[in-house]
């Protein structure tokens, strides 16, 4: 059986104008695991993560966090953004404790917090730098940082990886499968990536478009527990692989 | 902004301010401000009038002959500057000092150079207009993408065709920005020539106005003034518009 | 290769000066004295100190009127650029502003205020305002929706955003329009030097023109041009020292 609900989103429309973004849409995200919602551009999985995010109203519908009315933005969630939305005039250190910055908390004690943060993504020594002094890829682990600087218990993750190159993209996935081992959060993860999804997920919900619904969800079984560097070569995952592109290919222009 | 679920239209606001002029006009606050709709009248009295008529013939002469000066001059040596270096490194300095300099400072060099006359505010608003036109030829070319070049002479294309072809049709968009900017500078200087060699054009009729102490015949000229000034910036807007479709996808 | 470019600046500046000493030695007009000559009044004029009397003069409406113009400029700036409603009311009265010749006020302002400093800071405040409440304006307009959206995902307060957020994403912007403002200035403060009352360095232009000693002439107009320029210069690096960076740092470059 599947283990307790997180996030529930229920029943959720959305239209811009007389464009219907989403439609109807209801999806259970696990606790303590990550699901992709994976589809082709414009298909709306953007839109639905930032309802749950709380950055734009859903039309009709409700989200749940932990039992509670999503009205907001909210301290139980954490975004990390597609294009980093770093503050270009702040450094590393400032960037990463931003989240907590505006909560109110006390300078030394953030400063602690993000430096532990920033070591657990592989920055150390970068404290002081600038973004702009930084590449794609050390960019996006500061956005990371800063979600998980804040604590909270559910990562909206806004296809993190599209603006890295393909090496450090690959290092991201796997660095992604120990953090949800490792720090007992829900992650929701938008990608555009069959591959990716497959790769870093515990359940994919696939979304369609115009409007957009969720077509099935999978759940690998086979690969979960297995060592990062097998996974692209289990059949299962190959087999899912394929499954998706079958029934996505024919919504690709 | 929208009210009760209507669209204003950008500049609607003015009409407020009118209205505003207008009250303050009637409340007879100061002297200076005499009515919008008694300003209105006196444009419609003064427009057709041999006096106006000849202020706004000299300052139109005064302002294409400036203009036209800049163009012809201003873009062939900003595309010259964009293609060679040595030029460039020569002449970018002093455009970009005369780009910031305080132009009014030079406008009595003009008059004791040549004259208290048209000659003398022809070259003031040239001046004014010139030399953002020759930095954005410069900069439309230097952006041009070397592949674009490499393409037309792959395909055989002589220099002179190269040049009309791609490197004018590429940098105009640049190049009509910056006409843009310059014409808009050219309207501020006529018009500062003509307030300090003040014998001739709109000049010489404001000079005539606030002596008389002529309130609404100054503010009616004002506003056709401004009116016109804000109509050209307008157009010509207009127009970099209309190439800018493929500025931005080159 | 620095050395190039600066031999080059050299050489250029050489040729000019040389230009204007030859056609000053011809010469081209009995008001055309050579380069030399009109150095030499500088100097002189330098060494009796006139000329520092006449910029104390010349810079006073200037400085005043910048004040002014850069604390209601920025001011309205911020207001339209944040509100909606003051956009619709103020924006279109600047956009006017900044098309139209303004100097065409000239003639009005000393009606109602005199010939004395009051009408000088005038003419240079309606120069330098309309560029700086503009380029505030945009800049608050423009600042980045990702960053925005980071911020409030954060929970940022509208305090914060305004604070945190959008007046540092500005600040390049506003400086750069404070810069193109005191470049209006200088322009009116001449103009209003050589068109209200001749005063300062207006004066030294004025008299040494009508006793036709045309060397001062020259040399206080080729000081005023040589001090607005380096001194706008030395505002440009400023500018990009400080501001190093902050228009990079996202995702797109």
């Amino acid at each position: 059986m599947a283990p307790q609900s997180a996030v529930s989103v229920r029943n959720v429309s959305k239209k811009y104008n007389d464009v219907e973004a989403l439609r109807d849409l209801s999806l259970e995200f696990p606790r303590g695991q990550l699901t992709s919602l994976l589809g082709p551009s414009g298909c709306g999985k953007t839109t639905l993560l930032k309802i749950i995010a709380g950055l734009i109203p859903a039309n009709s519908g409700e989200v749940e966090v932990n039992g509670i009315r999503v009205e907001g933005p909210g301290p139980d969630r954490a975004f990390v953004f597609q294009d980093f939305a770093l503050l270009p005039w702040a450094n590393v250190m400032r960037n990463v404790g931003f989240g907590l910055e505006l909560r109110g908390i006390a300078k030394s004690e953030r400063e602690a917090i993000a430096e532990k943060y920033i070591s657990n993504v592989g920055l150390a020594g970068f404290e002081r730098s600038f973004p702009h002094e930084l590449s794609g890829g050390m960019r996006q682990r500061v956005g990371l940082a800063r979600a998980l600087a804040v604590d909270a218990q559910v990562l909206l993750l806004d296809e993190p990886f599209s603006a890295v190159d393909e090496q450090n993209r690959r290092k991201f996935q796997e660095d992604m499968l120990t953090l949800v081992q490792e720090e007992r959060k829900t992650f929701i993860f938008v990608t555009h990536s069959i591959e990716e999804a497959v790769y870093v997920s515990d359940q994919i919900a696939v979304l369609l478009p115009r409007p957009s619904r969720v077509s099935e969800v999978i759940r690998p079984t086979s690969f979960r527990n297995k060592d990062a560097a097998n996974i692209r070569r289990d059949p299962e995952y190959l087999d899912i692989v394929d499954r998706i592109w079958a029934s996505l290919r024919n919504y690709v222009e | 902004m929208t009210v009760f679920g209507i669209r204003l239209p950008g500049m609607s606001s003015l009409i407020l301010w009118a209205l505003l002029w207008e009250v303050v006009g009637h409340a007879g606050l100061t002297f200076f401000i005499p009515p919008l709709s008694e300003v209105f009248t006196t444009l419609f009295n003064v427009i057709g009038t041999p006096v106006f008529l000849k202020a706004l013939s000299e300052t139109g002469y005064a302002f294409a002959g400036g203009v036209l000066a800049a163009i012809v001059i201003g873009i062939p040596v900003g595309i010259l500057m964009g293609k060679n270096r040595l030029i460039d490194e020569m002449l970018l300095p002093w455009v970009n000092i005369f780009l910031s300099a305080p132009l009014t400072a030079l406008v009595p060099v003009l008059m004791v150079l040549f004259g208290f006359g048209m000659t003398s505010i022809i070259i003031t608003t040239g001046l004014f207009a010139i030399w953002i036109i020759i930095l954005n030829a410069r900069a439309g070319v230097m952006q041009i993408n070397r592949s674009m070049i490499e393409m037309a002479r792959s395909f055989g294309a002589t220099p002179l065709e190269a040049f009309f072809k791609i490197y004018f049709w590429a940098a105009l968009p640049e190049i009509l920005g910056g006409v843009r900017i310059g014409v808009i500078r050219a309207v501020k200087g006529v018009i500062i020539g003509q307030l300090l060699i003040s014998i001739v054009g709109f000049g010489a009729l404001f000079e005539l106005y606030s002596s008389n102490f002529l309130m609404s015949h100054f503010w009616a000229v004002l506003i056709v003034l401004f009116a016109l000034a804000f109509s050209i910036s307008e157009f010509l807007a207009y127009l970099e518009r209309r190439v800018a479709y493929y500025a931005a996808k080159r | 290769m620095p050395r190039r470019s600066l031999i080059l600046k050299l050489l250029s500046a050489l040729i000019v000066f040389g230009a204007w000493e030859i056609a000053g030695r011809i010469p081209v007009s009995f008001a055309f004295p050579t380069f030399l000559e009109s150095m030499q009044s500088l100097i002189v004029m330098t060494v009796d100190g006139t000329i520092f009397q006449a910029y104390a003069e010349t810079l006073k409406p200037l400085v005043i009127g910048i004040t002014i113009s850069a604390f209601f400029g920025i001011g309205i700036g911020l207001w339209t650029g944040l509100s909606a409603r003051f956009d619709w009311l103020f924006s279109p009265v600047f956009i006017v502003m900044q098309a139209a010749p303004l100097a065409a006020l000239i003639p009005l302002l000393v009606m109602a205020y005199g010939i004395g400093l009051t009408s000088k800071v005038f003419v240079v405040c309606i120069m330098a305002m309309p560029v700086i409440v503009l380029n505030t304006s945009s800049a608050v307009r423009n600042t980045p929706a990702s960053i925005k959206e980071m911020a409030t995902s954060f929970l940022a307060s509208d305090r914060d955003l305004i604070l945190k957020i959008i007046i540092p994403a500005a600040s390049p912007v506003i400086f750069s329009g404070l810069r193109l403002g005191i470049s209006a200035g200088f322009i009116g403060a001449i103009l209003a030097e050589l068109k209200i009352t001749p005063t300062g360095v207006g004066d030294i232009i004025s008299y040494s023109r009508s006793i036709a000693d045309y060397p001062s002439m020259y040399a206080a107009i080729f000081s005023i041009i040589a001090l607005a320029v380096v001194f706008l210069n030395l505002l440009e690096r400023l500018e990009t020292f400080l501001f190093a960076g902050n228009n990079r740092g996202y995702a797109s470059d």
